[in-house]
């Protein structure tokens, strides 16, 4: 049977050469990157390097990245890491109301705490308004935290306007930027920002590593405590393998990996719509090369993704039917989706390793699939 | 997914026989709504009190659909009354447990059946 993964915003493949990097650190290179002896030197250095080359590709310091778990470890240590350290300043806090869980789940635990959340509306298109956003800073807030892609429908925030407003009213900012990470410039610089969240399992590394970037100058109050690793940020042995796959990962992106994922983005983008009934959810233009979010009018998504998986091809869905709780997605209600849509939504997300022929065999399936379970339904 | 389905509900929901139209039927059930995610139209064709037919339509999730297979079935060549002491547990059972997040797709089948039952006696 032919396989054809397109859920690559929920993981990805590991690139074999990461693999091939990764491996002499199973097995010959094991030492403790604490350690003085020549293990332990050669594991640091390894470290080292990547943290230089991980800095290098989004304009930071080296001692400004803080590897952790993975992507939700990252922002929790953020949030976290921010309220706990500035609570004698402010106790509020603005997020968007389209989060990835790793960071409303995060808002929601500090709630609990007596820490305040402003949860900031999203339009139509999936853009965060940024009117919205600029009121709701006080003189209490320490933080704001705007997801730069969503992982959802895959629009593409102004992280650049928002460091703006941020700097101007002087609050700290941070923006999950896992799914946006080797898909669009990210520039700590030029965005302004205080903290930023990565994931290596997004770009075809390894999962189970993260970072957090931490501006020079930002104090974070500690989430996991032990020893001094990470310039005594994040207590724990570095995974150096992860680590070193991290590097090797982000290494190896190219622009034309890029532009080619967009290219089919926009093919199959085309090509679903010409089924009756479709609409892709969010902005068309300013969303992930790899992002194709489309609602199909009077089927159920997770009928879709079980009759998908049947011929071999892996989505996703945001559909209540799928969650166990049965709730629609919080983004595609932030959008403002009618309950139908959101229930009829399936997410396909591209890798460079996408070929048009899978794409092919995905459009001539869908369009099966869809004809059939509309028939059945009343 | 957060959940695992039996094979009977995938098997059922791959190929649900019983999917489509009665026409001019005895009685039709509609359940459910659109906002919901889940609608199902149940149609029965009654002679002498017992049912000689059932088909259904249905928007929903797997376990949905495989429920309205199954109560087509199970209520074919049943006489009303029998029809409906049909509860959702006999729905279950049949299909070898159902996730719990998807109990209440197999309290809308009963509730079609229940509505077309209504909806044949009220014809009469
Ligand atoms: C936007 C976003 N943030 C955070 C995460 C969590 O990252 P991780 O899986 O590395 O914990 C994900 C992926 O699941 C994501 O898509
Ligand atoms: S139809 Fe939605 S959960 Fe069954």
């Amino acid at each position: 049977m032919k396989k054809v993964y397109l859920d690559n915003a929920a993981t990805t493949k590991t690139a074999p050469e990461v693999v091939e990097d990764m491996k002499p650190y199973f097995l010959e290179k094991y030492g403790n990157a604490s350690c003085l002896h020549k293990w332990g030197q050669e594991a640091r250095d390894a470290v080292e390097t990547s943290r230089e080359l991980i800095a290098n590709k989004i304009n930071a310091l080296s001692e400004e990245i803080i590897f952790t778990s993975g992507g939700s470890e990252a922002n929790n240590l953020a949030i976290k890491g921010v309220a706990y350290q500035l609570k004698e300043k402010g106790n509020h806090i603005v997020v968007s109301e389209f989060e990835h869980p790793a960071v409303l789940n995060t808002c929601r635990a500090l709630e609990k705490k007596g820490f305040e959340i402003t949860y900031v509306a999203v339009d139509k298109q999936g853009f965060v308004n940024l009117e919205q956003l600029k009121n709701s800073i006080t003189n209490k807030t320490v933080l704001v935290s705007i997801m730069h892609a969503n992982n959802e429908i895959g629009t593409i925030q102004n992280l650049e306007e928002i460091g703006k407003i941020c700097n101007e009213n002087d609050v700290l900012f941070h923006s999950d930027c896992v799914q946006s990470l080797g898909k669009v410039g990210v520039d700590v610089k030029k965005f302004n920002l205080s903290l930023a969240t990565f994931s290596a399992h997004k770009i075809h590394g390894p999962k189970g590593i993260g970072v957090l970037y931490v501006k020079k100058g930002v104090k974070l109050c500690k989430q996991i405590d032990g020893g001094p690793q990470e310039f005594n940020q994040r207590a724990g042995t570095e995974n150096v393998s992860g680590i070193i796959g991290f590097a090797r990962a982000i290494d190896i992106i190219t622009e034309e990996d890029v532009r080619i994922m967009r290219k089919m983005r926009d093919y199959l983008v085309e090509e679903l719509l010409k089924i009756d009934g479709t609409s892709l959810n969010g902005s068309k233009e300013n969303r992930l090369c790899n992002n194709v979010s489309v609602a199909f009018q009077n089927v159920e998504g997770e009928s879709i993704l079980l009759s998908l998986d049947d011929k071999g091809i892996a989505v996703s869905t945001s559909s209540a039917c799928t969650s166990s709780k049965l709730e629609s997605s919080h983004v595609l209600k932030a959008i403002g989706l009618k309950p139908e849509d959101s229930h009829g939504t399936i997410r396909f997300t591209l890798s460079k390793y996408t070929t048009k022929e899978e794409l092919d065999y995905v459009i001539e399936s869908v369009g099966e699939i869809v004809k059939n379970l509309r028939r059945i339904s009343p | 997914m957060s959940f695992q389905y039996s094979d009977e509900i995938l098997r059922r929901f791959r190929n649900p026989k019983n999917a489509g139209e009665i026409k001019n039927p005895d009685g039709i059930g509609m359940v459910g709504n659109r906002s919901c995610g889940d609608v199902m139209h149940l149609y029965i064709k009654v002679e002498n009190n017992k049912i000689v037919d059932a088909k259904f339509k249905t928007l929903g999730c797997a376990a949905a659909i495989s429920f309205s297979d199954l109560l087509c079935d199970m209520v074919k060549n049943q006489n009303i009354e029998d029809a409906l002491k049909l509860t959702k547990d006999d729905l279950v059972k049949k299909l070898g447990g159902v996730p719990a997040p998807k109990l209440h797709c197999s309290l809308l089948a009963v509730d079609a059946l229940h509505k077309a039952i209504e909806d044949f006696k009220n014809k009469k």
